[in-house]
């Protein structure tokens, strides 16, 4: 593999075959503007798409937005806000020691565990994968949402690079969870230590798949559809036809 | 219904580009989001079967070594990855112990199996036409892949390991190994989307002289 990785900008296609619109300012041509459905799958772009279309190439379902994208990342949205209170307010994990007292580890109280023994870079890892992760991405996702229920033009930008990165980093918070099934795993020596999980890793495992679902079904097309000059309903699927 | 050729629109934004002839590892973007629009892995399609095949290797040594081996007072305690499954099972999580059973377990699986059958599958037969399986395995692939999480898994290895050095004596079981080899090559060869078979596949007709002039 070559060493040198080119990256090139492209500018939108500005005159599409076979239509003649204007170009003004910062509107570009986009598909849905064309009637044309892009598959999510494979790319492949389709003129005239009616409602349950497949494509033609590779058989994915084809819509010019994500179906209802809007009311699903909101649902998803809520519903992972009301899991965040047990996420970090009840034990991950409960440690009974043969001799000694029971030992109940929050999310939080597993941080402060590694900032006190001196590991502070596990620290600080598990401190951003639990915590900060989590919450960012809520905070963003909410952000999103507000936007484009206000039909905000204001930093387009911002907000796409925002979108992708919550997209990607998302899927770390799992981290705690594989800690706790590990040690479950693991410390079930009667006579020394038992590891139980707690209620709490139940909460936050839906946390993490909730933001991740509501990441999937967000549709960041939804933003931009506020340039356009006809900008009928955004927050609604609409199916070509 | 009919086909657009020769055009692409932003998975993120929309808008419609002409399709460019990328070189070697081009990588095209977005000009108003920024997003990826192509990139070119030419360089890397020759490497993707024979990785997941040594990705499948690492997988079956991943799954039926131990990951960790405690010590305490001469007695050991050693954990698979489902065994350690199997217990938060027991201890009445079972929809935990599922989420961590499909994004370690099950999804790599389905990922590696889907990409084998894709590459493995004949040219001969892949022109005649794409068999139901094949779209299925090639979709199943995109749909699965926020959902494999084998590397985080790893790092939660990590921190696990650290948590217990101080209660015991901890060794890493050859597993551990195996993870970390298995997640250095499904990230590897995730790289690769499975987008690029059709595109092949369309140059191919395009050579036969099947190309509709001007569409």
């Amino acid at each position: 593999m070559p060493a040198n990785r080119t990256v090139r900008t492209v500018q939108p296609a500005s005159q599409p075959p076979e239509s003649g619109l204007p170009i003004s300012g910062f509107s570009v041509q986009t598909a849905a503007k064309l009637g044309m459905a892009s598959c999510p799958h494979c790319a492949t772009l389709w003129e005239d798409v009616k409602a349950h279309d497949r494509c033609g190439r590779c058989g994915s379902g084809l819509s010019i937005r994500k179906p209802d994208s809007f009311n699903r990342t909101t649902a998803f949205l809520i519903a992972a806000y009301i899991m965040y209170v047990p996420a970090n307010t009840l034990p991950v994990m409960i440690t009974i020691p043969f001799l000694g007292k029971e030992q109940q580890d929050t999310i939080m109280s597993g941080v402060i565990y590694f900032w006190n023994s001196g590991s502070w870079v596990l620290a600080l890892i598990v401190f951003i994968a639990s915590f900060v992760v989590p919450l960012f991405k809520l905070a963003v996702i909410t952000l999103l949402l507000i936007a484009i229920q206000r039909r905000s033009r204001q930093g387009l930008l911002l907000r796409a690079k925002l979108y992708r990165f919550v997209a990607v980093i998302g899927r770390w918070s799992m981290l705690d969870v594989f800690v706790v099934t590990l040690m479950t795993g693991l410390v079930q020596i009667k006579g020394f230590a038992v590891v139980h999980p707690g209620a709490g890793i139940a909460a936050f495992a839906a946390v993490v798949v909730l933001t991740m679902l509501a990441s999937i079904s967000f549709d960041p097309r939804l933003m931009w559809d506020v340039t356009e000059h006809e900008p009928g309903n955004p927050h609604e699927s609409r199916r070509g036809g | 219904m009919r086909e657009v050729s020769g055009l692409i629109a932003c998975e993120e934004c929309d808008a419609v580009y002409r399709k460019l002839a990328l070189g070697p590892s081009e990588v095209a973007l977005c000009g108003r989001c920024g997003a990826e629009l192509e990139r070119d892995r030419h360089a890397l399609r020759r490497h993707v079967l024979p990785l997941s095949i040594a990705g499948l290797c690492m997988y079956i040594i991943a799954n039926v070594f131990p990951i960790l081996q405690l010590e305490v007072r001469g007695d050991f305690s050693q954990a698979t990855l489902i065994g350690s499954v199997h217990s938060l099972n027991a201890e009445g999580m079972p929809l935990v112990a599922f989420l961590v059973l499909a994004t370690t377990i099950l999804f790599p699986l389905f990922q590696l199996l889907a990409l084998i059958y894709l590459l493995a599958l004949p040219i001969r037969l892949r022109r005649s036409g794409y068999p139901a399986a094949f779209n299925l395995s090639g979709r199943l692939i995109q749909i699965l892949r926020p959902w494999v999480m084998v590397e985080i898994f790893l790092l939660g290895v990590i921190v696990a390991f650290v948590k217990l050095t101080s209660m015991a004596t901890v060794l890493p079981g050859i597993a551990l190994w195996a993870f970390g080899a298995l997640a250095f090559l499904l990230t590897s060869v995730f790289s690769f989307d499975p987008r690029h078979i059709y595109i092949r596949q369309i140059s191919l007709q395009e050579k036969k002289g099947k190309k509709h002039a001007g569409k």
